[in-house]
């Protein structure tokens, strides 16, 4: 027997699986949201008040996934959109591979965004990457604002932070600026949205980053502009220290581009 | 289950790099696991037994040997680092909250024995 040296991080395999998904989800112009929150913070309610909301602007698709049942499922085609059920068997989290079997019996002409509700969770499936083009948390009001210090990784890994439930402020003690300030501590890039998705609160801001965030990815940065924004999120990790140093960084960078 | 996870994870990257290098057989994996990761080591030995069985010849009496990467953080405002594990968020030289972990969350496939 020989010893071969690895020194691969154990999701190797998968994050060359969600590559190659971003890749085909460029090709068919279509952009995925990889949802992800605890059980109960309102995923459900918050995807059906945008499906309501951008209707004529942005057709949407959504892929639940949960380790049985299909109650999601059915409250989302109930109002008009597609919506697959993928089950995980057990695991506790989505991956890249289950992401890419949920999306071959969809049908993406014409449509522009998909949303993956990731199973309720808020430790393993920060872990894993889905193939998705950007993360998004979810934190309920009721949930409490000291959950960034008890799940870090899911509020660094996530690109947006929508606080659901607002219209419940008054009989909780969320204390909403001490939420956002250790969110950003965590992770000064991601973006906060305060909505109610029950009365309509804030859902205008989301909705606009949402549209945006798809024209761009269906626009397509040029690879350059994809090289550039990569470098800039290097170097801010490693003033943060999440990086030893910017040769590190570039390792990084080379693997994920195959050159620099 | 979170092991369970990390496990299946591990042999599908394995999988992949048997094809690469023809690989018949693999007699162990050392896997280096940092101290903070939230990986049981109990818990994941069980799966992994019972992962190796289900996946048949490859795996056949694949040993998972596990190596403990300590947990150390860098405080931003003394540009200084110390053990995460003893002091937690708070730097013990200067008392400051901006800290950040540098090591101690891997979980990595250091190397493999195989045919």
């Amino acid at each position: 027997m020989k010893i071969i040296e690895l020194k691969e991080t154990f999701t190797a395999s998968n994050d060359r699986d969600a590559e190659e998904l971003r890749a085909y989800l460029k090709e068919k112009s279509v952009i995925l949201f990889n949802l992800m929150s605890a059980p109960g913070s309102g995923k459900t309610t918050l995807l059906s008040r945008i499906i309501t909301d951008l209707r004529g602007k942005a057709s949407i698709a959504v892929m639940e996934a949960d380790i049985a049942s299909a109650v999601d499922a059915e409250r989302i085609e109930a109002l008009g959109a597609q919506a697959v059920q993928v089950h995980t068997d057990g695991m506790c989290h989505m991956d890249a591979g289950m992401t890419r079997e949920g999306l071959l019996p969809m049908d993406l002409s014409g449509v522009d965004m998909i949303f993956l509700e990731n199973v309720g969770n808020l430790i393993c499936p920060a872990e894993y990457d889905t193939g998705a083009v950007k993360n998004i948390m979810i934190l309920s009001v009721p949930e409490g604002d000291d959950k960034p210090l008890k799940y870090p990784l899911m509020f660094r890994e996530s690109d947006a932070l929508v606080i659901t439930k607002t219209d419940a402020l008054p009989y909780f003690n969320f204390d909403m600026e001490k939420a956002m300030e250790r969110a950003l501590r965590l992770n000064p890039d991601i973006k906060i949205f305060p909505v109610s998705a029950k009365k309509g609160d804030g859902m205008a801001a989301l909705e606009d980053w949402l549209l945006e965030e798809t024209r761009q990815f269906i626009n397509q940065l040029t690879f350059a502009e994809h090289i550039l924004e990569d470098l800039e999120v290097s170097r801010r990790q490693v003033s943060q220290g999440k990086v030893r140093n910017m040769a590190e960084a570039l390792e990084d960078l080379r693997k994920r581009h195959g050159f620099i | 289950m979170h092991e369970l996870g990390i496990v299946t994870h591990v042999i599908k990257t394995l999988i992949d790099v048997a094809a690469e290098n023809q690989l018949t057989r693999i007699g162990s994996v050392t896997l280096e696991v940092g101290e903070v990761s939230g990986v049981i080591h109990e818990q994941i030995l069980d799966c992994w037994d019972y992962m190796c069985a289900k996946r048949g010849p490859l795996f056949t009496g694949c040993k998972l040997i596990l190596e403990t990467l300590p947990a150390v953080t860098w405080c931003n405002s003394c540009e200084k680092t110390y053990p995460t594990v003893q002091y937690g968020r708070t730097c013990p030289h200067c008392g400051s909250g901006e800290t950040w972990l540098l090591t101690g969350n891997e979980c990595t496939i250091k190397e493999i024995e195989a045919e």
